[in-house]
Parts: structure tokens; sequence; C-alpha cells
């Protein structure tokens, strides 16, 4: 599921006006949350051992991670152990995926405010065909819901696309899609970037320090992605294609279609996740079943997995979805369900290949890490920046949208230490984000404006 | 200050950070309420009507106090049970993080977003051209409204110790104690601009919530002396 979402966005290329090109997005994949992440603290190798033997059970880190939202479930004497020290490191986990989810908001953010290219209306997509400059209301927003049909279509049949050439196990063509994708994303989506960014700033740049640049950035994400890096890098890299992904939809999504996919992905995400016939699904068992990692694209990973011999690609980022992998099971238990990442992040979400399966013989050496699907890093962006670039009370808005995705984030994370499943991460994040969004724009602003006029405070 | 405050004490401990958000989504959440009863009572009201503006005004801000400390006791209930959740889940039976230290991020989490609600679009304006109060208001007004916010967000650290504290030993002068401190803090925002009425007694304010929480943080002058020494 998430691969498969991936993968359909990158291989269509971005179409307006002015450049000619079909973007494709791929519509996000909901993210997986597994729930094994609670399994796997492991940062502590001696207790990896220890636990190596014991069942895993994931661990209920809800309770480390989420402070009061309730007593998390006690597991049995045996994985006790292991839950406490899940729960120590639940909290750190969710860290890990505040610090990237924050970064690529803080991209996306800055470059909105400071870069104008990415407000202006220059075109739309193939893919959301109505326009939104009509007169009535009715009109518009008719206009908006069916562009919305179109894109969650694409998105469905994509994922499906994916499902199938996964079951098929046509490997080769799913990981020449990605690669597709992925550089050009890393390419063309990283030179409009400059330019504009050059040009905001007018700084003179001549052609050769141009392709040079962009060459070396280009050349060192696809090898860090799709290969071997640092984490560090590879992580970095991740942010940044979710941050270009991310800006491009704001630039070439109407307004109110914005809003409405949003809002509609998240339905998506939450059936397609959860159901027992939805694709994501899906594509979770068949990867646990055949005791593969989950396509090694499109999701985020934040820590390292090394596994006996198996170049699991834990850390893969793995689209959208979220998983904790427990690499202590040594991938038998992978019982995590692969996180989805978005197809439609499979743009930018290259697939993240694993990291050095080098330390093969350690059975239980794995850094449980939590994997978050790219495509929520997009979307959770995407709706910060709209925020920034649209709402008028400015930054009390994007503040209020920024806190209510971190906050909805926990709650996920905190569910899938309960349920210990993969879980969409979309759902809570983008609702709460959305009525802050709302509510902030039209509520606080007037009272806050009206305080701030007469240097009141509360 | 307050983001040192931050760096320093919070950013270390992933735990104090979640902490930190979810204060800090509490206040966004009383702000939204609060913002809501104001917005809807203005659209009931006449909107020529000076005095009922102002009033309503002021209304408003009471209300959105009584309902920011309303959300801190909520905020306490549900620290409290995440304490329990905690210590249960811990491997020697007590909890990683003490309910004094969750008192002082939540007053934190608190103070920051309501400094940075108040500040950044001023911050973000200051960006533009230099013309402060050229029609007739203040000139100190970026200057005044720094202070007010910082002094705001050590306020709200406070009492959020002090609030905590009372919830735990149950003593309602206390939390009664901050609630009319935060009255008065806001009431006297409403001086603006003559700026000694606002600013002296928050000030003041501050330094006697302080003292009192330090105190009852288990300090006293003889830490306090021997830190100063660094004995």
């Amino acid at each position: 599921m998430i691969t498969f979402m991936n993968n359909s966005d990158s291989e269509e290329e971005p179409c307006n006006e002015r450049t000619s090109l079909m973007s494709a997005e791929s519509p996000p994949v909901p993210s997986y949350q597994d729930g094994l992440q609670a399994s796997e603290a492991g940062e502590v190798q001696a207790h990896r051992k220890r636990r190596a033997g014991s069942s895993r059970s994931p661990n209920n880190i809800a309770g480390g991670e989420m402070p009061g939202s309730g007593v998390p479930v006690r597991e049995s004497a045996p994985e006790n152990e292991e839950e406490e020290l899940t729960l120590k490191y639940g909290a750190k986990h969710v860290i890990m995926l505040f610090v990237p989810v924050t970064l690529c908001m803080i991209v996306v953010v800055a470059t909105i405010k400071s870069v104008r290219f990415y407000t202006e209306k220059n075109g739309q997509l193939i893919y959301t065909p109505f326009s939104e400059d009509t007169p009535s209301v009715g009109q518009r927003l008719l206009n908006s819901v069916l562009n919305t049909i179109i894109m969650i279509s694409v998105i469905i049949v994509m994922t499906v696309f994916l499902v199938l050439l996964y079951k098929y196990r046509c490997y080769k063509f799913i990981h020449g899609w990605l690669i597709l994708s992925s550089l050009m994303l890393l390419f063309l989506f990283t030179y409009i970037y400059l330019g504009e960014v050059l040009k905001t700033y007018n700084v003179a740049m001549d052609y050769p320090t141009l392709f040079l640049v962009i060459w070396n950035f280009g050349a060192v994400g696809m090898i860090c992605i799709h290969w071997k890096g640092p984490l560090q890098l590879q992580q970095a890299y991740l942010i940044m294609i979710s941050a270009l992904m991310a800006l491009v939809f704001i630039k070439y999504l109407p307004e109110w279609s914005a809003w409405v996919i949003l809002g509609a992905i998240s339905i998506y995400d939450l059936m397609a996740v959860l159901c027992p016939k939805g694709p994501l699904r899906m594509l979770v068992e068949t990867a646990q079943e055949r005791n593969e990692p989950i396509f090694p694209a499109l999701i985020y990973s934040s820590a390292m997995m090394w596994t006996v011999g198996m170049a699991k690609p834990d850390t893969a980022a793995r689209g959208s979805s979220q998983q904790t992998w427990d690499t202590a099971e040594d991938g038998r238990e992978h019982h995590r369900s692969p996180s989805h990442a978005d197809s439609q992040m499979s743009e930018t979400r290259s697939p993240v290949p694993t990291r050095p399966v080098t330390s093969l013989e350690e059975l239980e050496e794995e850094e449980r890490g939590v994997k978050l699907g790219l495509g929520d890093f997009i979307f959770y962006s995407v709706l910060v920046g709209k925020a920034a670039a649209t709402a008028s009370g400015d930054w009390n808005t994007t503040l209020a949208c920024f806190v209510a995705i971190l906050i909805g984030l926990c709650l996920t994370l905190l569910l899938l230490a309960v349920f210990k499943k993969a879980l969409p991460a979309l759902p809570i994040s983008i609702t709460f984000g959305l009525i802050f969004y709302f509510s902030t724009d039209n509520l606080v602003r007037p009272f806050m404006d009206t305080l701030a006029s007469h240097q009141l405070y509360i | 200050p307050a983001f040192g405050l931050f760096l320093f004490t919070i950013a270390r401990d992933p735990l104090r950070i979640i902490i930190l958000i979810a204060g800090a989504f509490f206040w966004l959440v009383s702000l939204l309420l609060s913002s809501l009863i104001w917005f809807i009572a203005v659209k009931a009201s006449d909107p020529r009507d000076e005095r009922l503006q102002k009033g309503l005004l002021i209304f408003g801000v009471m209300f959105s106090v009584l309902l920011q400390e309303a959300f801190r006791f909520l905020y306490y209930k549900l620290l409290r049970k995440a304490i329990e959740g905690l210590v249960a889940l811990s491997e020697d039976g007590c909890s990683p993080i003490s309910i004094q230290q969750m008192a002082y991020v939540a007053g934190v989490g608190f103070g920051l977003m309501s400094g940075a609600f108040s500040m950044i679009n001023l911050l973000a304006d200051a960006l533009g051209p230099g013309t402060v109060g050229i029609h007739g208001d203040s000139q100190l007004y970026f200057l005044t409204s720094a202070f007010m916010t910082m002094v705001l967000i050590f306020l709200h650290t406070f009492w959020g110790i002090l609030f905590f504290h009372g919830c735990e030993h149950r003593r309602w002068w206390e939390i009664a104690a901050v609630i009319v401190m935060h009255l008065i803090v806001s009431g006297s925002s409403f001086c603006n601009p003559l700026y000694v009425g606002s600013l002296v007694p928050s000030y003041m304010l501050m330094a006697a919530a302080a003292a009192w929480a330090y105190l009852l943080s288990g300090g006293s002058a003889q830490n306090l002396r021997r830190f100063l020494l660094c004995k």
C-alpha cells in the first residue's frame, strides 16, 4: 500500500501552464503505525539480547509516551521488562518523530513565507481539472469536491496497482518506478526550487555552478536513499524531498480543493489501513507473510535496524507508514505492519534502503525506531504550509496548526502502542489540524487582534 | 529567556517535551473556547456601541483567564493519571518524572504558547518599516510588549507550580490565589498605555510568585546563598 502510492506519483510529471509537465502526485498512503513500536525500545543491546528470547510483546509505550492518556495496558510479567524499557524509550520515539516532522514543516513554512513563487497561482495539476475561479460559492464547492473525487480515485487506483504489483512479485518494476520518481523529484523539483530561491534573494548563479550543485545533490540523494548511506543524511534527504513535494502541492492545488482533499485523504487513510480489504492492509499483510520488509521506499525511519542475515530495510524509509520494526524479532516477527507511505509520497519518498546490514550477527541488535510514511510528512507540511500561506492571522494560525499536528501525532503513537498494529497516522493529526486552522483563523484571530491593538493580555 | 529555559531544562528529556507540547495544546484549546464565546457575544451585540464593545472585551478577557485556569486544572488531572500510569510501568516503582517537574513543564508550556500568541505577529510586523506609534500611540509599544510577554511567560510557569502544588495538597486557597493573581495581571493590562500601571504590578507579582514557588519546591534562603556563592 505504501509503496503503491508512492510509485504512482513519481511517474507523473507535473503539468502546468509553465512547464507543461504533469505533476504526478501519488496519493498518500496511509501510514501504518506499528504497534510493535512499543516493544522495541532497543537501544540497549544487552536488553535486546536478553529479550531476544522472550516473547515480543509489544510494549505499551503508550504509557510512556502519552502521560495521562490513560494507564497503558499491562502486559504479563515476562513482558514487563520489555514494557518498561519500551515505556522509557517510548517518549524517545515520539521525539524521534517530532523532530523530522518539525523540520519539514519549518522548511515549508520558511519557503512559503519568503519565496513568492509558491503562493502564486500558475495553473493546476491535471488531477484537479476543475478551476475554482467561479463566481458562486456553490459552484466553487462543487468544483472542489469534484477535484477531490478525482484525486482520491487516482490515489486509490495507484495504490491498488502497487499492491497488485507487490503481490505478484514484480519487484523490478516497483523498484524502477520508485527510482524514476525519486530521480525526478531530486533533480527537477530541486532545480525549480533553487531557481526560485535564488530569484527571491537576487543572487546570481551561473549555469555550470548550478549544474554542479544540483548534480551533486541529486546523485548523493539517490545513493543515500536507495542504497546505503549515513542515517542522518538519509533522513535529511527524505525530509527535503517531503518538503519539496509539499511545496508543489501547496502551489498547485486550488484553495478549497486542498482542504477538502486533506479531509478526504484522512478518511481514505483510515479506511485503507483498517478495513480488512483495504489495499494498504493487504500490502502489510503480504509483506508480513513473506517476511520481508515492506518496500524500503517512502518510509522515514528513525533508527537503524540491523538484522541477522537479512537485509531488512528497516531503517529504510517506509512510506508514510509508521512502523516500528521489531528488529529483535529478526524479521520473523515482523508483525509490524509497514506503515504506509503515501503513494504520493512515493515520489518524495524514495525508498530508503536499509541501513547497511553489517551487523548481521547481532541478533537483536536493533535499534528500534519508529517508521513513519513519507506521505504523512507531506500532508502535515501541506496543512501547515497552507495555513502559513493563506491564513490572514498569519503566524498564530500556523503555530496553532503546528501544535495540533504534533499532538495528533502523539495520540496516534499512543494508540499505536495500545493496539500494536499498523495504524494510519493521518486522520487524527489532520483532523486536529483542520479544526484548529479553521477555528483559529475565524475565531481567535479577531479576538487576538483586538487584544493586541489595545495591548491587553490574557 | 523563556526559550533559554526551554533549551536548558526541557529539551533533554523527551517526556518533558511531550508534556510541554500538550500543555501548549491545552492553552490553545482554552483560548479557542474563550474566543468563541467572545465572538458570539460580539456578533450578537451592536458593533457601533463603543462602550459595549469595550465592556465585552473586558468580559472576554476575564472569561479567558478563568478558562485558562480551568484548563490548567484539567491538565493537572490528566497528568495525575499519567503519573500513575508511568509508575505502574516503571521498573522500580517510581515514575521517571515527578509531579513538580511536570508542573514546571506544564507551566512553561502554557507560558510559551501564550507568549507566542501575543508576540509573534508583533515580531513579524517589526520586520517591516520602523513606524512605531506614529498615530499618537506610545512609542514604547514593542519594548513594553516584549517585557509584558516575558513576565507573563514566567508568571505562567510559576502559576503552574503553585497550582499543581495546591491541587496536590488540597490547599484551595493556593489555587484561588493563582486565579486571583492571573486576574489582577490581566486586569492591570487594561491600564495600557499607561505602562506603569501594568508592568510594575506584574513584575512585583512575578517576584512574589517566584519566591513562593521556590519555597514550595523546597528551596530556602540557605540554598540560594549556597548556590550564589558556588559552594
